[in-house]
């Protein structure tokens, strides 16, 4: 049977209707399990204990992973750490034959290589975002575009790093050579310092290519899923205020979605610190470090692979220290990103995203 | 946890053994098996010798190429049965192997020294001198004085020097750095010798034989060394050397097994045999041993299974491009195997 209420009859103004509409909502809606019901005052089923206690338990696990990682990293190198204190991360001579190592060209060369790889996708992967966000889904003519454009993005995630190393070399570093290496080490740019040195393809700039295109898709399709969950009002607010698309664009949704980019942003650099095999095959494995770019390098990752195997005592006590320094460089990237993203985002709820 | 397991296996392998004794052909002994690492040097004729084996009556081996260095941790860990490796066990490791090991040489390798020049297809001549200087980038043209004088009527471009060089850490380049060492006082007191050791500035690392071949091929005016096999077999250029009687020789099964002949096989058979006195020898070669205990419940089916791999297993060296072990050190060896099974 239907229970009619007529407003009239209540006498209530609008916005007293409002909160007995409310009223009515939450009574119908079913008691709290967890939070703040569950703790005032009904035990909770036996079940939703067992659920709660299995996902408390993955939570810690990772915990316990992260935790164990650093100890075990710290255990297996403390012979190098005890050897060569804090000058292991200043040294720049690595001389397996003298047991003496130092990690600064491979922290050198991972931060550089990983920058030059930002440089490169950060610029290309926002603007493909926001053309799938933004521009594809409201054109006639392009519309068409975003479904297959997007599944390409994800695909050039789904490729073995390895693959990316054979691509690489077979055909990336050959054309790099002839087309743009060549070329420009002949030429007046060459005295620039990121252009000096020889042409060989074996360097910092095959390395940063082929990190650019892996860690393209995941700056692009974080960037992408946050600015289609920008709420429609945010938009037509801006439009009914008479802001252009590009107006918008530019002052509203990239503003809006900031701090969520800046994560994006930071996901890909970490994704491309820790990445061995593709660069580990075109980046000249030399352990040095020069600010051109078509300078041989070794990033921290790589040395890793390929030494690892046939190293022993101090010598493999070094190497677990370059998993330790990686560890920690992760670490601050991403301690970084937090910091930053926090910043933003206040900076955000101040201005109330400026326009 | 790790002392039931290992009780366990040897519970298994006790009652293994027990059923070979009954009966040499059951299928429980056949079943146990023989486990080796290390080498990936070795590992095109250790799969061979795998499938081989057991059809010519012997159990069945299971050998997993990690590099020689981790195969001995393997062996001291007691994970594997047996070891393969391009160089012998150091002070450190065998002191960490606690019971005593024996080092069986099973096939020769030669490294080559592998190049890519425009117009020079084939037969280039280096000497020792010449190639420690490369490498430590003091000649730095191909068409340098040093290299001409011994090519005459070559015409060698006036092109920059790439050398290549393994990145990850090799029995290969062991036996490179070993021979430099021993042709080149400056060689040993700036580089020296070893697995990995600290390349003079310019030089390009590549991962594994593939990685270096890979540079060979594609740069021009490249020199490297890799593996005979890998030479061979991406048809790269190799350079005949000069070797320590003055012959210009080029690596082959043929040249190697004469180097390693004019080396007296020491007691514990780990002799390093770069820069070999022999007028044919080819003087970058190096044994790849297989290493087991002396003692030990499985010691008896390695020693046999390295037995057979000395003397019939060595008939396919040659397809793979290895050299076999001389009539000199197969009589060494079985007398290794012979004595320390009569010793028992």
């Amino acid at each position: 049977m239907a229970v009619h209420v007529s407003w009239a009859a209540t006498g209530l103004s609008a916005p007293q209707r409002i909160m007995a509409l409310e009223e009515i909502t939450l009574m119908l809606e079913p008691r709290p399990r967890f939070g703040l019901g569950a703790v005032l005052g009904k035990r909770p089923h036996r079940g939703d204990r067992i659920y709660r206690g299995v996902l408390t338990a993955a939570a810690i696990s990772v915990l316990i992973i992260i935790v164990g990682l650093l100890l075990e990293l710290v255990f297996g190198s403390r012979q190098s750490i005890s050897t060569f204190g804090l000058r292991f991360f200043s040294d720049s001579k690595w001389d397996p034959n003298g047991q003496h190592f130092g990690a600064l060209p491979f922290i050198l060369g991972t931060l550089y290589s990983s920058f030059w790889a930002l440089v490169i996708a950060l610029p290309i992967s926002l603007l493909t975002a926001i053309f799938l966000a933004e521009i594809a889904p409201t054109s006639r003519t392009m519309r068409w575009v975003e479904r297959p454009v997007s599944f390409m993005v994800e695909l050039l995630a789904a490729i073995p790093s390895v693959v990316y190393g054979l691509w690489g070399v077979l055909v990336l570093q050959p054309w790099l050579v002839k087309y743009v290496e060549g070329p420009i080490a002949k030429g007046p740019l060459s005295a620039l310092p990121i252009f000096g040195d020889t042409a060989n393809g074996y360097d910092m700039l095959a390395a940063s290519l082929i990190l650019a295109i892996m860690i393209l898709p995941y700056i692009t399709a974080v960037s992408r899923d946050l600015l289609r969950a920008i709420p429609r009002t945010v938009r037509e607010g801006s439009y009914a205020l008479g802001a252009t698309r590009w107006e918008t664009i530019k002052g509203v949704v990239l503003p809006y979605a900031r701090a969520g980019i800046i994560g994006a942003v930071m996901l890909g650099f970490g994704r491309a610190l820790g990445e061995t095999m593709a660069v580990t095959m075109v980046i000249g494995n030399a352990p040095i470090f020069k600010t051109s770019l078509f300078s041989s390098g070794y990033t921290l990752a790589s040395v890793i692979a390929n030494e690892l195997a046939e190293a022993s005592g101090l010598y493999r006590s070094a190497l677990i220290e370059i998993g330790l320094c990686l560890f920690l460089i992760t670490l601050i990237v991403n301690g970084g990103a937090k910091l930053l993203i926090f910043y933003t985002a206040k900076d955000l709820n101040a201005t109330g995203g400026k326009v | 946890m790790l002392k039931r397991l290992s009780l366990l296996c040897a519970i298994v392998i006790a009652g293994c053994t027990s059923g070979k004794s009954n009966n040499p052909d059951s299928t429980a002994a056949a079943s146990a098996g023989l486990t080796g690492a290390g080498s990936t040097f070795i590992n095109p004729i250790m799969t061979h010798w795998a499938s081989e084996y057991p059809k010519d009556g012997g159990i069945s081996i299971n050998y997993q190429s990690v590099g020689s260095g981790a195969g001995i941790n393997n062996l001291i860990d007691h994970t594997v049965d047996f070891a393969g490796s391009d160089a012998p066990m150091n002070a450190d490791e065998l002191a960490r192997a606690k019971a005593p090991v024996i080092h069986v040489p099973a096939v020769i390798g030669a490294v080559c020294v592998g190049y890519n020049v425009n117009g020079v297809s084939t037969g280039l001549k280096l000497s020792s001198q010449v190639i420690a200087d490369i490498f430590l980038g003091k000649i730095q043209y191909w068409n340098d004085k040093a290299i001409a004088s011994a090519n005459a009527g070559v015409k060698l471009p006036h092109e920059k020097i790439f050398t290549a060089h393994r990145s990850d850490g090799s029995g290969t380049t062991a036996i490179f750095t070993d021979y430099l060492s021993k042709v080149s006082p400056e060689w040993k007191s700036k580089v020296g010798q070893g697995k990995t050791v600290s390349w003079p500035e310019g030089g390009l690392g590549g991962k594994g034989n593939a990685g270096v071949a890979e540079i060979l091929k594609q740069h021009a005016n490249s020199i490297g060394y890799v593996e005979l096999a890998y030479a061979a077999q991406n048809n790269i250029a190799y350079a005949s050397v000069q070797n320590a009687a003055g012959n210009f020789v080029a690596p082959s099964s043929e040249s190697a097994a004469a180097a390693a002949e004019a080396f007296p096989m020491p007691d514990n058979m780990t002799a390093m045999i770069t820069n070999t006195s022999a007028a044919q020898g080819y003087p970058i070669t190096g044994f790849t041993w297989l290493i087991t205990y002396k003692d030990g419940p499985k010691a008896d089916a390695v020693k046999k299974f390295i037995a057979w791999a000395t003397t019939k297993g060595q008939a396919d060296c040659k397809a793979l491009y290895y050299a076999p072990i001389p009539q000199s050190v197969a009589a060494a060896v079985a007398a290794q195997l012979g004595t320390s099974s009569a010793a028992k």
